[in-house]
């Protein structure tokens, strides 16, 4: 009786971890099933390289390299702000901070983890589009506006994992240094830094995972005009943009360019997922 | 003494100028946060007026409660899903599945990519899979199964690390008294690794109740209580986008962002709370 218990519990917890397996296998059908055949419809070129979006003019144009080039623009703009803060940060918290202020400032990053993008995206509403607006001009839903807010709200990914990347790093290699001579910034940053160089690396791509993928703070923020940009002042619309702003009325092939637009969305994170693996396995 | 300690650090003026770089991220980090935080809380709590947590929602009072409530409603659901399941495939990759598994290695490479999709992602595959494809419309139940899914990498993996700081001498002396796997597993290890799992869960609530993307085309956007789980609803992160959306309501929308700074207050505290219980115990 108890032998059977225990197979019958062994084959459920087997089953339960299957889930997660399942998931993917069912994201991955559901998206390229009803992406894919869009895109061919549409030509693959014309999909990823046409630069035109207007899925309600006769006849439709689809092309989303606007919107590609608005991802990947602000997620640069996210990095030049978030990367170098985020590092240093994390310098900061795991190898100068006194223990009583890491108590503080510890929460402090789980705490900017755990806003929800929303109000992030209200936040840059009512204070950063105005800001820029005022400083720079333009109307202030740019891609500066979306790359300072990104940067922010990649903070948290790059600092947790840089810091325990540094924290990993083994004692002798600082104390070694200590011992020829050098002074603790001098160790921290000429041996300590470099020997966690690729595990930093990796808290960087899962940043860029973080940026090229946030949605609801982007909308808010960055005009949402589907054009190829040119001025970091003008407004941009980004692939997940796109897909929240046009599936509530999109409609057939309109609808399937948008369930596409997440099909390249995917592709993309699938890429830096890949990459961020490698990179950490590597270590 | 301090002469020399001085001079040492002008002999290399780049680690000087870095030492003070990141006391200078570290300011930056910390002062951002205060910003948000102090400047949602001052506009938008005079605003927590009564009227804003009456049960009926209309365009004049804009309530938030029947949001709240299906923001409760979609949590509890998402977790009854996620939870168990999540707990069990920790289970078994912890103390059934033997060391260096192909399958286990499967299940850590397919656990990293779910951890990895952005939340729109998970949106477009509920709406496809759980709204059309098993016709449950847009409501609350395909909302929670698609937040099931998006949970499921979080609560294993804290679970799975819950599960590992049981010392094996708890596991051992367990055997040692003649009790089956099972039963270690449910009496020994499952009761010491439970702060840290509960960790986890109130982690997940967290991303439940800021979740938007993955809730527009699941859940739906209707401002009303649902009924049933086949209802469409509002979340509250959904009710704060689309009020600061309108522009109408701007008052109304700090008050709601208040709410949810809030509730992630909350669970950030109670979360770390348990999780130092646990490396304390």
């Amino acid at each position: 009786m108890a032998k059977l218990k225990e197979k019958i519990m062994h084959g459920v917890f087997f089953v339960c971890a299957m889930a997660s397996i399942l998931a993917v296998l069912l994201i991955c059908w559901f998206l390229f099933a009803n992406g894919l055949p869009a895109m061919a419809e549409i030509g693959v070129f014309d999909f990823l390289f046409g630069t035109n979006w207007a899925p309600t003019d006769s006849p439709p144009s689809f092309g989303i390299f606007p919107m590609i080039l608005g991802s990947i623009y602000v997620t640069a703009g996210a990095l030049i702000f978030g990367v170098p803060i985020g590092i240093f940060a994390a310098v900061y918290m795991a190898k100068f901070c006194p223990k009583k202020l890491y108590r503080v400032l510890k929460p402090a990053v789980e705490l900017l983890a755990g806003i929800p993008s929303v109000v992030y995206g209200f936040f840059g509403m009512v204070i950063l589009v105005p800001f820029v607006r005022e400083v720079f001009g333009g109307d202030g839903n740019s891609i500066l506006t979306a790359s300072i807010l990104l940067g922010i709200m990649i903070l948290p990914t790059i600092i947790s994992v840089s810091e325990s990347a540094l924290r990993a790093v083994p004692d002798s290699y600082y104390e070694g240094s200590l011992a020829l001579g050098a002074t603790h910034e001098r160790s921290v940053f000429f041996t300590i830094v470099p020997a966690a160089k690729s595990a930093i690396f990796a808290a960087v791509i899962l940043g860029v995972g973080r940026a090229i993928g946030e949605t609801m703070a982007v909308i808010m923020i960055c005009g949402n005009q589907p054009r190829i940009p040119v001025d970091i002042l003008k407004g941009v619309r980004t692939l997940t943009a796109n897909i929240v702003l046009e599936m509530s009325y999109a409609a057939d092939l309109h609808r399937e360019a948008l369930i596409a637009t997440g099909v390249v969305l995917f592709v993309f994170i699938l890429i830096i997922n890949i990459s961020f693996s490698l990179i950490k396995k590597k270590d | 003494m301090k002469k020399g300690k001085k001079e040492r650090a002008y002999r290399s003026p780049l680690s000087l100028f870095y030492k003070y770089f990141t006391y200078f991220s570290a300011v930056v980090t910390f002062t951002v946060l205060i910003f948000i935080i102090g400047y949602i809380l001052v506009k938008g709590i005079p605003y927590l007026t009564p009227q804003l947590f009456e049960f009926e929602y209309n365009t004049e009072n804009v309530s938030m409660m029947p949001a709240i409530i299906n923001t409760i409603t979609t949590t509890l659901l998402s977790l009854l899903f996620a939870v168990p399941l999540g707990i069990c495939s920790a289970i078994y990759l912890v103390e059934y599945a033997s060391r260096g598994n192909k399958f286990v290695k499967l299940v850590r490479i397919t656990t990293e990519t779910l951890s990895g999709i952005p939340s729109i992602v998970y949106g477009l595959f509920g709406m496809l899979f759980f709204v059309t494809t098993l016709g449950f419309g847009y409501s609350l139940l395909s909302g929670s199964l698609t937040l099931a899914i998006m949970i499921l990498p979080l609560i294993m993996r804290t679970t799975e690390e819950a599960l590992k700081a049981v010392p094996d001498s708890y596991r051992e002396a367990s055997f040692g008294m003649g009790a089956g796997r099972l039963r270690t597993v449910w009496k020994v290890v499952l009761p010491s690794a439970m702060s840290g799992i509960m960790a986890g869960v109130i982690l997940a609530i967290g991303r439940i109740c800021g979740e938007t993307a993955a809730l527009i085309y699941t859940s739906g956007t209707v401002a009303e209580m649902a009924q049933s789980v086949m209802d469409s609803g509002r979340t509250l992160a959904i009710h704060m986008w689309a009020l600061s959306g309108e522009g109408l309501h701007m008052d109304q929308s700090y008050a709601t962002a208040v709410i949810l700074l809030i509730v992630v207050l909350l669970i950030n505290t109670l979360s770390a709370f348990l999780a130092k219980r646990l490396t304390k115990g």
